[in-house]
Formats: C-alpha cells, sequence, structure tokens
C-alpha cells in the first residue's frame, strides 16, 4: 500500500499557505486553528499509518456555521479539504495531503437531544459511537452500531464510513441507523437531510451520504435511532476441530430460522491472540471458535440456545461455554474487539475488511491460507460469520521492506479473492487510500463513471477528501 | 405511444440508448398497479420490464435472494415462503387504494420504497436491498452494491435509486436480505384509546424490550364503531407467550389487552399495511404522512379540524398517517403542507384525481435540495427521458 499514489501537491497552493492560513484565521477563533509543525504531527495520519502527509493547516471549528465559513473559505480558494472525525480509520479515510486543510469535528462532541418516547437522538457528529450508548443506557436504551473503535471513533466517522460492527446481523449497521443529517456542502451551504422520522422525501440523500468518505461534504449533526435494550444479552463460546464445521454452524442455525444478534468466528491464531490478551477463556485447543450471542429474557435465552447448542452438535462442536457473569460477558467480548490491538502487540499487521457470501467461507479460508503460505506469511482471522465481513489480519515486520510488500501484495490477493466468489472489497472499513486502485476489480468502467458523476454534483473540481476511493486514473468532474 | 418489452438487460439498454438519441421521455411499468402515483405525465413510449422476469438467485442460508425488476412480487414471497422465509419490509401492494388488477413487480416495489407496517422494526426496503443492476438514462447498464450484507465499496447508488420512481433509471436486477418467518405471528389488541393515547401506549410498547413488529392504530369509525390500537408479536412460541405477559403489565394502565391470532391478526395487518380501510370511497382523495409519532396526533387533530370529512389511522407507532380527504379543491394540500411544516416530517398525495396532482405538488417538496436532486438526475438521464416530471418539475 505505500506503493499507492496520492495526487501530486499542487505547489501553487502551498505557496498560498500564508494567506490561506490568515483566511482561516479571520473564521475561527486562534484556539480552532492548527498550523504550527508539532501541533500538525498528530494529524499527518490516521490509523492507516503507513501513509504519513503533512497537512497545510488543520481546523478545529465547534459550531457547525464555522465548518460552513470554513468549507467556503477553502472552496473559493480551491484548497482541497480532507474532513476528519477521531481518525481512527483502518483505511486511510482521514490521511491528509501537502496541499489540504484538515476539518476535524473532533470538538462538535455534545449530544443536543434525547427522545425516548420517539426513540432518537440529536448529536453533533464528534461525539464517539460509545458515547451515544452511554447517554442513554441508565435508561435502558443503546444505539446500535457498534465497530470495535467505538470507544474512540466518532459518529460523523461512522457516517463517512457507514461503519458495522458485531451485533449488525440484527441491527443493521450505520445507515439503517440514521434518521437525519445535518451537511454542510462545499459552498457553504447548510442543509437538512431527513429527520427525527422515517424516511425522507425525495431521492434517499441519507442513504447516499452514508457511507460517501467525506467526499460529497460534512456532517456536522446526525439524528440516530436508538433503541431499547434487551432485558439480558448471553454470549456462548463454542469450540470446533475445524473451521469448516463452524462455518457449517452458522449455516445451519441461520437455516433454522434463528438470528443471533452477532456470531463472531476467530481462527486458532486469533484465539490464541486473544486469549493471551483479555483471559476471556476462549477454548486454546480449537481450530475455530465461535462467539454466538442471543439476547432476550432469561427465559427467551435458554431457548435460543437449546436450538442453537443443539446444532452445533450435530456440527462436532468440542467446547460450549456459556458466559455466567455479566464479568465474564465482558472478557468474552473484550477479547473479541481487542483483536486488532492484541496482535499488533505481537506483530504488524495489516487489516482486511472484505465480504463473501457465507456459503464460500470453506473455500476462502482454504484459499487464504494457500496465499498466506505462498507469501511465505501468517494470518490470524476474525470475522463477522454471520454476515460474511472477514477482517484476515496478515501478520508481518514492518522493518523488513521485502515482507512488508509482501504483505500488502497478499493482502490485495485476499480482496481480489473476495470479489471473485461474489464479495466485496470492503464490508465496513471503506475504501479509503487503501483499496482505491481495487475498485476497477469489483466495479467496471460504466460503475464507476456513475458513481464519480454523482459524486461532481456535490464537488465538481474535486476538493473533498481527493486522494480517496476512486482511482486516479479516469476521474470525472463535473 | 409505443410499448417496448425488451427481455433482457441488453436489450433494454440498447433501447434505452436509442431512445436517449431521440430524447422521447418514456414511462417505465411493471405490473400498472400503481400508475395512478404521483404527478401526471405524458410519455410517448412505455418499457414495460415484464419479459425481464425471474429469480436469479436464492440462497436460503445466506438469507439472500435477487430477482429481475419484473418478476413479480407473488413469485418472490412464494419462493421465500417455501423455504420459511420472507422478505423483511413487507410491502405494500396498492392494488386497493388504485382500484387495479395486475400483479405488482419487485422493481415497481424498490421504485417506490414500498414498506409495510414491519418498517419500524426491520427496516424499510432500502435497508434489506443489498444490490441493484439498472440501465440509466444514456443506455448503460450499471451496478450498485451486489449480494453480500456488508458491502460499504463506493457510493450507494442502489439507496439512492430506491424510492427514485424510475426517475434515475430502470431496475434490472434487485437483491434482498431476507429473514426467517417467524413461528407464531399474533396481534394484541387495546380498545377505546383516542389518538394521544394510543400513541403513547405504542410508544411505550415500542420502547421496551419486548419488540414489537408493527404498531397502529385505527380511530373509532374505521371499519369498526371502536378504536383499535394493535400491535404485533412474532417469534418463538415460549417467547410469545412471556412477551405478552410482560406487555400486558406494561400497558395495564391503558385498558384491557385482547390477543388475537391467525387471520383475525394477519388479516387486520394485511388492512393496515395496503390502506383498506379507507380505499372506499374511491373518490377521496389520500395523504401518507411521516413525522415523528409524538407530534402525530396533534398534527392530525389540526388537519382535521380544518378539513371537515378527514378520516386517518396510524402505522409505525404513530409516525405514518394515512389521511383520506374530500378531492374537491386542492385535496386539503395547503393545510396538509402547513401541518406538516409545523410538525417536521414529508407528505406525499398518494392518490387524488388527475387534476389535482397535476396542479399541486405530489411529493414533499425539496426545498434546500432542488439543486442537487436536479445534478443527481442529471448525473444518470442527462436527456431527462425516464418519467420526467413524475416526482417533481423538471426531475
Amino acid at each position: 500500500m505505500s506503493a499507492i499514489a496520492f495526487p501530486a501537491p499542487d505547489f501553487s497552493i502551498i505557496r498560498r499557505r500564508p494567506e490561506i492560513l490568515a483566511g482561516l484565521a479571520a473564521l475561527v477563533p486562534a484556539e480552532a486553528l492548527i498550523s504550527a509543525e508539532d501541533e500538525l504531527r498528530p494529524y499527518e495520519s490516521d490509523a492507516l499509518t503507513a501513509f504519513r502527509k503533512m497537512p497545510l493547516a488543520v481546523v478545529l471549528p465547534s459550531t457547525t456555521e464555522e465548518v460552513a465559513a470554513v468549507l467556503k473559505f477553502c472552496s473559493q480558494a480551491g484548497v482541497p479539504v480532507v474532513p476528519r472525525g477521531a481518525g481512527t480509520s483502518l483505511v486511510g479515510g482521514s490521511t491528509p495531503q501537502e496541499d489540504a486543510v484538515v476539518i476535524g469535528v473532533a470538538k462538535m462532541s455534545r449530544i443536543l437531544d434525547i427522545d425516548y418516547a420517539n426513540r432518537t437522538a440529536r448529536v453533533q457528529a464528534g461525539v464517539t459511537n460509545l458515547a451515544i450508548t452511554g447517554a442513554v443506557q441508565a435508561d435502558g436504551f443503546f444505539y446500535a452500531p457498534d465497530p470495535s473503535s467505538q470507544l474512540a471513533c466518532s459518529i460523523g466517522g461512522n457516517i463517512a464510513m457507514n461503519s458495522g460492527g458485531a451485533h449488525c446481523l440484527k441491527y443493521g449497521v450505520t445507515t439503517n441507523n440514521i434518521l437525519g443529517l445535518k451537511l454542510v456542502l462545499l459552498n457553504g451551504d447548510v442543509v437538512e437531510i431527513g429527520g427525527d422520522h422515517l424516511d425522507m422525501p425525495g431521492f434517499d440523500m441519507l442513504g447516499l451520504l452514508i457511507g460517501s468518505e467525506g467526499q460529497l461534504g460534512i456532517v456536522t449533526e446526525a439524528t440516530v435511532r436508538i433503541l431499547r435494550s434487551a432485558e439480558g444479552a448471553r454470549p456462548v463460546l463454542f469450540g470446533f476441530p475445524k473451521p469448516e464445521l463452524a462455518g457449517e454452524a452458522v449455516a445451519a442455525i441461520i437455516g433454522a430460522g434463528i438470528i443471533p444478534v452477532a456470531m463472531e468466528y476467530m481462527d486458532k491464531m486469533a484465539i490464541a491472540i486473544c486469549e493471551d490478551f483479555a483471559k476471556a477463556g476462549y477454548p486454546m485447543d480449537a481450530e475455530a471458535l465461535l462467539i454466538i450471542e442471543v439476547e432476550g429474557s432469561e427465559q427467551e435465552m435458554d431457548d435460543q440456545l437449546v436450538r442453537i447448542i443443539e446444532i452445533a452438535k450435530r456440527h462436532g462442536v468440542t467446547t460450549v461455554r456459556e458466559s455466567k457473569s455479566a464479568m465474564e460477558t465482558a472478557a468474552i467480548w473484550k477479547g473479541r474487539k481487542s483483536a486488532f490491538g492484541a496482535t499488533g502487540k505481537i506483530a504488524d499487521y495489516i487489516c482486511m475488511d472484505g465480504t463473501i457470501p457465507t456459503g464460500q467461507l470453506p473455500y476462502v479460508l482454504t484459499r487464504i491460507d494457500e496465499l498466506v503460505t505462498h507469501y511465505g506469511l501468517r494470518v490470524a482471522n476474525v470475522f463477522h460469520a454471520g454476515d460474511g465481513n472477514l477482517h484476515p489480519l496478515v501478520l508481518y515486520d514492518i522493518n523488513d521492506p521485502v515482507e512488508r510488500q509482501k504483505a500488502e501484495d497478499c493482502g490485495l490477493d485476499i480482496l481480489r479473492l473476495c470479489v471473485e466468489v461474489g464479495g466485496c472489497l470492503t464490508g465496513e472499513h471503506g475504501v479509503g487510500v487503501e483499496k482505491r486502485d481495487l475498485m476497477t476489480v469489483q466495479f467496471n468502467k460504466a460503475d464507476l463513471d456513475q458513481q464519480m458523476r454523482v459524486r461532481a454534483v456535490f464537488d465538481p473540481a474535486w476538493l473533498l477528501n481527493p486522494a480517496k476511493v476512486f482511482p486516479l486514473e479516469g476521474r470525472i468532474a463535473a | 405511444m409505443s410499448l417496448f418489452t425488451p427481455t433482457s438487460e441488453a436489450e433494454a439498454a440498447q433501447l434505452v440508448a436509442d431512445l436517449a438519441l431521440t430524447g422521447k421521455p418514456v414511462t417505465i411499468q411493471g405490473g400498472a398497479t400503481r400508475a395512478g402515483f404521483g404527478r401526471p405525465i405524458q410519455t410517448e413510449a412505455t418499457i414495460s420490464t415484464k419479459a425481464i422476469s425471474g429469480i436469479t438467485l436464492h440462497e436460503p442460508a445466506e438469507l439472500v435472494i435477487a430477482a429481475r425488476g419484473g418478476t413479480t412480487v407473488a413469485e418472490i414471497e412464494a419462493v421465500l415462503a417455501a423455504k420459511n422465509q420472507m422478505l423483511p419490509f413487507e410491502p405494500m401492494d396498492h392494488r386497493a387504494l388504485f382500484g387495479t388488477s395486475g400483479e405488482p413487480t419487485i422493481g415497481g416495489v424498490v421504485a417506490g420504497n414500498h414498506s409495510g407496517p414491519r418498517r419500524i422494526q426491520a427496516g424499510a426496503c432500502r435497508d434489506s436491498l443489498i444490490g441493484v443492476r439498472l440501465v440509466n438514462g444514456r443506455g448503460e447498464a450499471i451496478k450498485s452494491g451486489g449480494r453480500v450484507m456488508k458491502n460499504v465499496t463506493g457510493l450507494d447508488l442502489a439507496k439512492l435509486v430506491t424510492g427514485s420512481w424510475g426517475t434515475l433509471g430502470l431496475l434490472t436486477e434487485v437483491t434482498f436480505k431476507v429473514l426467517p418467518r417467524p413461528e407464531r405471528s399474533l396481534t394484541l389488541l387495546i380498545k377505546n384509546l383516542d389518538d394521544a393515547r394510543a400513541v403513547a401506549a405504542l410508544s411505550a410498547a415500542l420502547g421496551s424490550p419486548f419488540e414489537p413488529t408493527a404498531a397502529a392504530h385505527l380511530p373509532a369509525g374505521l371499519s369498526r364503531p371502536v378504536a383499535r390500537t394493535i400491535l404485533r408479536l412474532e417469534g418463538f412460541s415460549v417467547s410469545l407467550e412471556y412477551r405478552i405477559a410482560q406487555l400486558r403489565a406494561l400497558l395495564a394502565g391503558y385498558g384491557e389487552i385482547i390477543v388475537l391470532e391467525g387471520e383475525d391478526s394477519s388479516g387486520l395487518w394485511r388492512g393496515v399495511r395496503d390502506v383498506e380501510f379507507l380505499a372506499a370511497p374511491e373518490e377521496a382523495a389520500i395523504w401518507r404522512i411521516s413525522t415523528a409519532p409524538t407530534r402525530a396526533s396533534g398534527m392530525v387533530a389540526g388537519i382535521a379540524a380544518a378539513v371537515p370529512g378527514a378520516r386517518w389511522f396510524y402505522d409505525w407507532g404513530g409516525g405514518l398517517v394515512w389521511l383520506a380527504v374530500p378531492p374537491g379543491g386542492d385535496a386539503a394540500a395547503t393545510t396538509v403542507r402547513a401541518a406538516v411544516a409545523t410538525a417536521g416530517g414529508h407528505a406525499t398525495l398518494v392518490r387524488a384525481p388527475r387534476e389535482v396532482r397535476a396542479s399541486i405538488d405530489v411529493f414533499q417538496p425539496l426545498g434546500a435540495l432542488a439543486a442537487v436532486t436536479g445534478g443527481i438526475k442529471t448525473s444518470f438521464d442527462p436527456g431527462r427521458i425516464f418519467e420526467p416530471g413524475r416526482m417533481y418539475a423538471g426531475v
């Protein structure tokens, strides 16, 4: 990925830096404008740290009006803009560039309104995903999408990437849980899309905006659906002696009409890494682990689990362990949700995010194994089994340039494999910089041109997050 | 007036490319069961999707089905039912409302984003839709999304075209995630609540952990003399017994709960889904209003005070109001638009005489999004040949 090109910096913009800084300084309070090199350093990259670029400046507005003023100024001055939430993107969604101004919404982190009767909350874009649940959980409610980075990631970033999580099998992803947005267009106009009611009139701009990776405008507020929490939730660990048995069990559970709230898969390597980190009691002798979570009253959970365990037994399960306490539940999920972090402690890794038809699971696991072996690397597989969203973590040594290149090539091969079997490049992380040049594997020219023509309605001059999503060759403007 | 019936996506693409050259506007027709919906438009040509039909993929264990745009909803539902599955969003059938007799197609369902009572729990048509293929106004066959449930690759054009009424393209294939059919389905009924109390009861139930999959209120005089507030529970039998008991306790203050099952239950929800209660008299104009549930009854009371003869009911926990008004004048558009502006939300004039639909906004006016909407139309259909003006003038 280190080979992925950025657009050549526009030196005519970089040369105008003093006047651009002066222009920005007139629009926002002094503390909201960052221009000193040492203070810009934290904004050089997001969680895809292989890419680092020093931006022209970073602006951290506190209001929609400030965002609007800065966007208007940048568009009039022809300066590229890179929107940023909490900077947790794994695909370089907020990697800056030398001729761009970063607009970060992190300071806009207030929860503006909670409406239990209508089951909605209105929040600013910089509020963290988990803070929304935090604000309503004492009253028994939650915000459903739960990306692993939910402690840190912002709802604005979730909206940009259409983030998912472990529980979207039942509750859907970001786009299924947002009712309204306040959006600042590139020219500084502020528009309301949707509201606190269901569905929007006209074309579905909510659907278009969510997952548009900061290329159509900057979201400053969102109205989200909040849901009443189930009375209880209980994860169960199922250890299998063979990966394909776990895959078959997943298909059989769904085939029996049961939709557990989550079905998470880990292979032997991932089990070892996560168990070492979280001490969750994962079965170390298993070749594959499923974490299946059920919800409801005690009786409802028991009833569902009887059905699920009976199916798992038919598919050769060797370990079944139900969580017996809230602490145990927390440990089980801590292990899963820290899979990336824990892996990072033992090796450098590239995290893939393709989705496949779940019926292809056994074949794809075998092929991933072959690919990784071919490159002489190791892989830890973690994924959302119910929906086929894979996260193979390809392990490598960042200080070994040859191995790093192999890991990148291997990752790209895995994504090509996902598309080949009928899946896609990214299930929840987004395209960003990382998968930009693979878009032609999934889409043909007509597909991509249509997307770019829609994009051009919002940003004909490619000023908004321009290095991302679409291959640099063949771009369409207005 | 010419009728074209292409038999494949490739044929449809060639046909549209040819039509685009001449700039002839076209209507896209599935089962023609909703032909009276939208602004009246005159087109020289009609493209029927009838021959672009058939289920292309059904993987029950993956909870996914794909079908060509002209496939009938009945065929899809039958194939799913054979595997004990269903479309999650319970698509509305407009035949009762429009007095039409064709077979609704899945392309028509997506084109209108038609969702039924389960929308509050399982999402709208657009939420179940995971992939589309379509022919745009340039005669290009394009795709968005695919056949997997989680997919954030590129712009989500599948959602954008859902509910665009054919103005952006001709849908040739649509792919959905599906759900298992519940083992058991039943209705809890509370009688004699006024609108505000009813919505409060529905909100309490929807804000409970007991997961109603539908929540509606039928005021007194709507096919029955007493008001009926109804909640649907679906799932495994053991679980339903428990939830009935819990909801009885939770809603004790609202009145006695009666449990309905079988046709007594499913017939009621079919009536809600298809707006059967307001179908007659057939000359009445029908509005569909989406708003926040707690503001719905106040909004409706305001409209009712200004429009003698108005009748209505609530779906989606109170957030969806179906309103029948006398068809004269502007079919109460001025009153309805003003009330919706205050309450927040949007209103669509679903059924009205042609001359009324020709003279007022049928869909919610776009306001600040008009320019972007026009731009998106141009990006798909630069010659404006698909259903020009059906949603909005110039779109």
